[in-house]
């Protein structure tokens, strides 16, 4: 993920402009079908199974790997994603991925204290945080909102569904 | 007329009070989440997954099939009203169907797809009831190595067929076949990539995959590119037809479905051909009529597309319970859900496990009907959903998102598969990639590799097994015309095609220029 968006404004003549954020895509998935080879190498095959456990991986591994190499080609002759718009959508901008790495960092911060602070806050903290992230200022109403939201899905799934989810500090209280 | 004998027990198994009470449920949830803006009924239907988990399976299907469908209306509602169709399924009816809203004719617009949906939904789920069985006690018949061809079928006609680009096509079905070989191996029970993590070796839940590349990925995607400006909502009363409607309505309605049953039962599906044959079918019709409406919002240019997205949407069921094999992201989904519920689509199914089929089968009928009867006096309220505000929508599909993966296992590693996979749906939207193929690859990639090694096990180790059935023969030539079709025909006339892009990116450009 890079900010190479941004260069899209710069070209003019149409099949001339590179989108070469995609090598750092080609690259990945170099790196992923190189890695599923090897790790499909490093398996031991059975016996009375003419197929083994190796040959899909190493199909899979080896075109991923040379799809990466097309995708080299491809943007080197300038082919570049047609991203779809939508509703919510605006491409005419470059990308904000600040608002992305805050998202991140609430979803991130989420799995890290799920198991302490249990579902019925953390729910909460995901939705204040999130909406916070993408521009909302309405902090109290977002808090209620979210309190309301984490609180009513934990004995929604509690008592309609029988699924136990993590009550973690307020253990007791809920 | 045994298959109706069945049919009717299964709506004795279904229609409980309680029974309807969840139906009921499941609709308004579908349609609620199915409405707000950026999810298609693919994302509603992973969304609201886990919410039937812990009911039982009949409770559990009559709830789904609720849920479906009205994720399906939800998502025409909202094509309609604000001209953004969720998914590409609507894209037709998104035409017509706005420009009747913005006429001050969108009552009619949302009862004309109500109806049809309706109408072509029973049809086609009537159908289904004749050629699922049908098929079934074929494919029982067929073996290993034709199976092992229906789905390099499905998944070509998927990634090449329908996509826009080949290559971008199998960057991401070959991403997903990756990340079904995530876990044991069916055989050795050998780990594979799975970073000697347990939890990895237990092969990553579907509903996890779908969660995160549908809805954590277009959440993030959207969050870079969040429009600033409020979209526009047209205002709904409820919805009615005039008699006149109501003629100019029908024959739309019943060729659409013609159009879409086909097209959802063959392995090749999809709702976006069919929609677009109806579109340019009815477009044609009124011409010849000469009271040609279509671009000044006709209703024929919605009832035609929406019957036959439905019908569709419908005819997957075909393949899908009597093949085990989806065909379009909503009915991958599907697969994954009915798998959670104990079901294990595939020939043996019919046989297998019959009362599970006719009550599936008797649901998708009752939430049919409830559909219409709940969400035409409903559709002035699920208006007002699209005028949430932006932040606290997204803040919410995230929230339920992660609600939806952790309540699968309830495991805080699976929050974090989600974040990593969500990542990967936003590289996916990125780069452009589509995400149909990847999902198709998670679910069909391990049980493909399981048919190769049942068909190499028989033929101990000889790898023309692999063509010795016709079947299978007939469809790897079917595969290759798929492939090479396109190919020729790009090779022999290259210039309209790349004419019409260059201007097409020089219109952009300029349109650009004139926003800054």
């Amino acid at each position: 993920m890079s900010t190479t968006l941004d260069t899209r404004e710069a070209d003019q003549a149409p099949g001339h402009d590179r989108d070469l954020a995609q090598l750092g895509l080609a690259a990945l998935l170099v790196v992923v079908g190189a890695y599923t080879v090897y790790d499909a190498s490093t398996l031991r095959v059975g016996f009375g199974d003419p197929v083994g456990p190796r040959v899909f991986p190493y199909i899979i591994g080896t075109v991923t790997g040379l799809l990466g190499v097309l995708l080299v080609l491809a943007t080197l002759r300038g082919d570049v994603p047609q991203a779809e718009g939508g509703e919510d959508v605006d491409l005419r901008q470059p990308a904000d991925w600040l608002t992305v790495l805050k998202l991140v960092g609430v979803l991130l911060f989420t799995v890290l204290t799920i198991s302490t602070l249990g579902w019925a806050v953390n729910g909460a903290l995901l939705f204040v945080g999130a909406a916070w992230s993408l521009g909302s200022r309405t902090l109290l109403r977002d808090v209620i909102v979210g309190l309301v939201l984490s609180v009513a899905s934990w004995y929604f799934f509690h008592e309609g569904l029988g699924v136990i989810l993590p009550a973690g500090i307020l253990d007791g209280v809920l | 007329m045994d298959n109706l004998g069945l049919l009717a027990d299964g709506f004795g198994a279904v229609l409980t009070p309680e029974n309807l009470l969840y139906a009921a449920i499941g609709v308004l949830l579908g349609t609620f989440v199915g409405v707000l803006p950026g999810i298609g009924p693919a994302m509603a239907v992973a969304l609201l997954l886990p919410v039937t988990y812990g009911l039982d399976p009949i409770s559990a299907f009559i709830m789904f099939a609720g849920i479906y469908y009205g994720g399906m209306y939800g998502g025409s509602t909202t094509a309609i009203l604000l001209n953004t169709p969720g998914e590409s399924a609507s894209v037709m009816t998104a035409l017509e169907g706005n420009l009747m809203a913005r006429a001050g004719r969108a009552a009619q617009a949302l009862a004309t797809a109500a109806i049809g949906s309706f109408i072509a939904g029973t049809i086609g789920t009537i159908l289904v009831v004749f050629f699922a069985p049908a098929l079934a006690s074929v494919a029982v018949e067929i073996g290993a190595p034709s199976y092992f061809a229906l789905m390099v079928l499905a998944m070509v006609m998927v990634t090449s067929v329908l996509g826009g680009s080949w290559l971008r096509g199998f960057i991401a079905l070959f991403l997903g076949l990756t990340i079904g070989l995530v876990g044991l191996d069916i055989n050795t029970g050998q780990p594979r990539l799975s970073f000697d993590q347990p939890l990895l070796a237990d092969r990553i839940d579907v509903v996890v995959v779908a969660v995160a590349i549908f809805a954590l990925g277009e959440a993030l995607w959207v969050a870079a590119h969040l429009r600033r400006s409020p979209a526009h909502v047209i205002p709904v009363g409820r919805p009615w037809m005039s008699g006149a409607d109501l003629k100019r309505s029908w024959g739309p309605w019943l060729r659409g479905t013609a159009f879409g049953f086909p097209f959802g039962a063959l392995p090749a599906g999809g709702a976006e051909i069919p929609t677009f044959l109806s579109y340019v079918t009815e477009k044609r019709l009124a011409a010849r009529k000469g009271h040609d409406e279509f671009g000044r919002g006709a209703i024929e240019g919605v009832a035609g597309p929406e019957a036959a997205n439905n019908a569709s949407a419908a005819g997957t069921f075909v393949p899908l319970l009597a093949l085990g094999l989806p065909v379009t992201a909503t009915s991958a989904v599907m697969l994954a859900a009915l798998q959670g519920y104990g079901m294990e689509p595939g020939p043996g199914l019919m046989t297998d496990q019959p009362e599970l089929v006719w009550a599936l089968i008797a649901s998708l009928l009752v939430g049919n009907v409830l559909l219409l009867v709940l969400n035409l006096p409903l559709a002035p309220l699920w208006a007002k959903l699209l005028r949430l505000p932006r932040p606290q929508l997204y803040a919410g599909i995230l929230f339920f998102a992660t609600l939806g993966a952790f309540a699968t296992n309830l495991q805080a590693f699976d929050l974090f598969l989600l974040l990593l996979l969500g990542l990967l749906g936003l590289m996916m939207r990125r780069f452009a990639l589509p995400v149909l193929p990847l999902i198709l690859g998670v679910i069909l990639g391990p049980l493909m590799e399981y048919r190769l090694r049942e068909a190499m096990a028989i033929s101990g180790g000889e790898v023309s097994a692999l063509w010795s059935e016709p079947l299978a023969v007939v469809i790897y030539v079917i595969v290759a015309i798929a492939v090479v079709t396109p190919l020729v025909v790009r090779r022999v006339r290259p210039a309209p095609a790349a004419v019409a892009y260059d201007e097409g990116l020089d219109l952009t450009a300029d349109d650009e220029e004139k926003v800054r």
